[in-house]
């Protein structure tokens, strides 16, 4: 593996087009973009300005047109669907809008999760032992025979996100993590995302268009019609 | 411990939608328990029809002696007389596949007298216990004779059931003495009615006697004593009981000079009976059965290789012909009812799992997310399927067990528990769940996963 010791993440010039029958819809022009290790970034732009579309491709859940994209030195727009799969099971973590967590399923199981798609099997007492330092981690010890529906807003999307971290990934994708929470527990689970951004040197990218969010982060990536319009980096961003 | 872990979470999956999962495994429980308890009782029936139609005589085998010949021409079946009492024996001492021997000797059809009636018997035969063994005829009345009476020749005999209403009207024949060429013979046992047999011959119409009865006290029929039969034609004397050996009507050649039997002595004659019947262990032994019996004969015969047999053995071919008819019919009368209930319950697995992955795509987007490869979540679904059939297998063996128990203790139906069933129907429990739960599986591998995780 070619060693890259500042930057995670490198794309360069990355297009994606999308062909709807006769229609043809350039959605992302040529973005290049690198996002260094321990980062804490925000992604911007309006609906239809295309940051789905990256966000998607930074995901490895879709591929470019065109274009490179090296994660951690690996150029992935190659790769095929179950090596791009082992990926996002080792290097990414992802945190959703609508948590996406699994009905009638007990926390400590959803953060196993992940562990079930690893490729070196690891023993069931390990897997357990894991998931509840993680759990604890976020704040849930006494919380992890609970189910979906027992728990608060803030509770599940801090479930979400011990399930991503639970294989120590570099670099964690959140999209719009905070939209479906009261002021409150935004602030607390973005508290959450420096701390872990800050102690762990994991990346993060917050994608969102709530300006308060982006407020909280140091880079601001801001998308304009499939294209960045500004990276700003911030001196005092919001405690 | 991966595989542990599939089936754990497949379980994980099946219990958070415990209805839904009851629901879809009815249809297999209800196919696979069809299944089962068309089996046993069908089974049970055809085993039943089988020994019914085995009762027929199914199993059983005659041995004929053969047949004489002098220059070219044959004399016919039973024109000399090879088979010996001792032959009867022997088959069964030695042959496997025999269950029961009966020598018969046959006596010529001559009135039966009691009182002021008389009657002709269809047949007079003589045998031994074994006899009804043999042709499985039970006892309405009485009891049998006994291998003692065979060896004393007593005086005594079994009849049937026309004979008995022909003779006693309506009276308990046992312990009355009816006669028969002089001989006055105690009636121990009345046969049970087994009406006409295939060529519409009253099989009641009979008296059985001890074989020994029938050759030394009442001058038999045979070819063999024809002529001594002839020459005690007319005579009326009466044989008196005890005596064993009547030798006066057993004169078969002339009588010898003493110089003639000084100069070649006669070796003893041997007894012979005009039949064996021999019952093999099961219908389906007959062939096997005919292929010992022929080979201990010829060895008692001293019958080499190449030589004409001096027997032959007749079976029911026609009766068996019916027996192995009806059981491959039966057996492909269930297998095509249980083929139908089992792909209408793979139908329904399918159904709900159709249901179940469009339901869940969001979690198989997630999945995605995590890491779950295509082969993954095929994996999960196949698992998820097959569990819910083996399940459905398992309550159906039960549903079916329990059925065919409860129908054999209300309605008196004959069923046969069957192993080969319950294998069978886990099997294919297992196999529809792979059939039918491998398109949804594949169909929810190759879904999107940024379709799936948006989708609602």
């Amino acid at each position: 593996m070619p060693s890259d010791p500042i930057h995670l993440i490198e794309l360069r010039d990355i297009r994606k087009t999308f062909y709807l029958g006769e229609v043809v819809l350039p959605v992302l022009k040529g973005i290049s973009l690198n996002l260094a290790k321990s980062e804490l970034v925000a992604l911007t732009g309006v609906s239809g300005s295309g940051k789905s579309t990256l966000m998607n491709t930074l995901g490895c859940l879709d591929r470019p047109s065109s274009g490179e994209y090296l994660l951690d030195g690996t150029e992935v727009t190659r790769l095929s669907n179950d090596e791009r799969a082992l990926l996002r099971n080792k290097k990414m973590g992802f945190v959703f809008q609508s948590f996406n967590l699994l009905s009638r399923t007990t926390a400590l199981a959803q953060v196993m999760l992940p562990l079930l798609y690893g490729r070196s099997p690891i023993s069931n007492r390990e897997a357990k032992q894991r998931a509840e330092s993680m759990l604890e981690r976020v704040g849930l010890a006494d919380r992890m025979d609970h189910h979906p529906s027992q728990l608060s807003g803030g509770q599940q999307q801090r479930v979400a996100l011990a399930r991503a971290l639970i294989n120590h990934p570099p670099f964690l994708l959140a999209d719009e993590p905070t939209g479906n929470l009261d002021s409150n527990t935004t602030r607390e689970v973005l508290a959450l995302f420096k701390q872990l951004n800050a102690q762990d040197g994991i990346t993060i990218l917050i994608v969102t268009h709530d300006p308060k969010v982006a407020a909280h982060c140091r880079r601001v990536i801001r998308m304009a019609d499939g294209l960045i319009e500004a990276d700003e980096t911030q001196t005092e961003e919001v405690s | 411990m991966r595989l542990l872990r599939i089936l754990l979470a497949a379980v994980t999956a099946l219990r958070r939608n415990v209805m839904r999962s009851a629901l879809t495994t009815l249809g297999i429980v209800i196919g696979v328990g069809a299944v089962i308890a068309m089996m046993e009782i069908g089974n049970g029936s055809s085993a039943e029809i089988q020994k019914t139609i085995a009762s027929m005589g199914a199993n059983t085998l005659m041995i004929f002696p053969g047949a004489a010949a002098s220059g070219g021409v044959s004399f016919g079946a039973g024109s000399t007389m090879t088979l010996t009492p001792q032959d009867s024996e022997a088959l069964l001492n030695e042959c496997p596949s025999i269950r029961a021997t009966a020598p018969v000797v046959r006596a010529k059809n001559a009135p039966v007298i009691f009182g002021n009636k008389n009657w002709v018997p269809h047949e007079i035969l003589g045998s031994t216990p074994a006899f009804l063994q043999v042709r499985d005829w039970p006892i309405l009345e009485g009891a049998a004779f006994e291998d003692r009476d065979v060896r004393n020749a007593a005086s005594v005999c079994l009849i049937g059931q026309t004979l008995a209403r022909e003779l006693f009207q309506g009276q308990s024949p046992i312990g009355q003495e009816v006669r028969l060429q002089n001989v006055a013979l105690r009636v121990v046992g009345l046969l049970e009615k087994k009406g006409a047999n295939m060529m519409g011959r009253d099989q009641d119409d009979l008296l059985v006697a001890p074989w020994t009865t029938i050759k030394f006290r009442i001058s038999g029929g045979t070819t063999a004593n024809i002529a001594a039969a002839a020459a005690a034609a007319g005579t009326t004397t009466t044989t008196p009981r005890g005596q064993l050996y009547p030798g006066s009507a057993q004169a078969i050649y002339p009588a010898r000079s003493a110089i003639q039997a000084k100069n070649s002595p006669m070796p003893a004659r041997m007894i012979t009976v005009d039949q064996i019947i021999v019952s093999a262990t099961s219908a389906a032994e007959t062939k096997e059965a005919t292929r010992q019996i022929t080979s201990l004969l010829h060895d008692r015969h001293h019958i080499a290789e190449g030589q004409v047999d001096d027997f032959n053995i007749r079976d029911m071919a026609e009766i068996t012909k019916v027996l192995s008819s009806t059981t491959v019919m039966m057996t492909k009368l269930l297998l095509v009812v249980a083929m139908i209930s089992l792909i209408v319950g793979g139908v329904g697995i399918m159904n709900i799992m159709l249901v179940s992955v469009t339901e869940r795509t969001k979690e198989i987007g997630l999945r995605m997310a995590v890491g779950a490869r295509g082969i993954d979540i095929l994996r999960q679904f196949l698992t998820e399927s097959v569990m819910l059939c083996l399940a459905g297998g398992a309550m159906g063996i039960a549903l079916g067990r329990g059925s065919s128990y409860l129908v054999s203790k209300i309605l008196h139906w004959p069923t046969l528990p069957s192993m080969g069933a319950i294998i069978a129907s886990v099997l294919v429990s297992a196999t529809v769940g792979i059939i039918f739960g491998y398109y949804p599986a594949w169909k929810a591998s190759r879904l999107d996963p940024i379709e799936a995780l948006r989708y609602e």
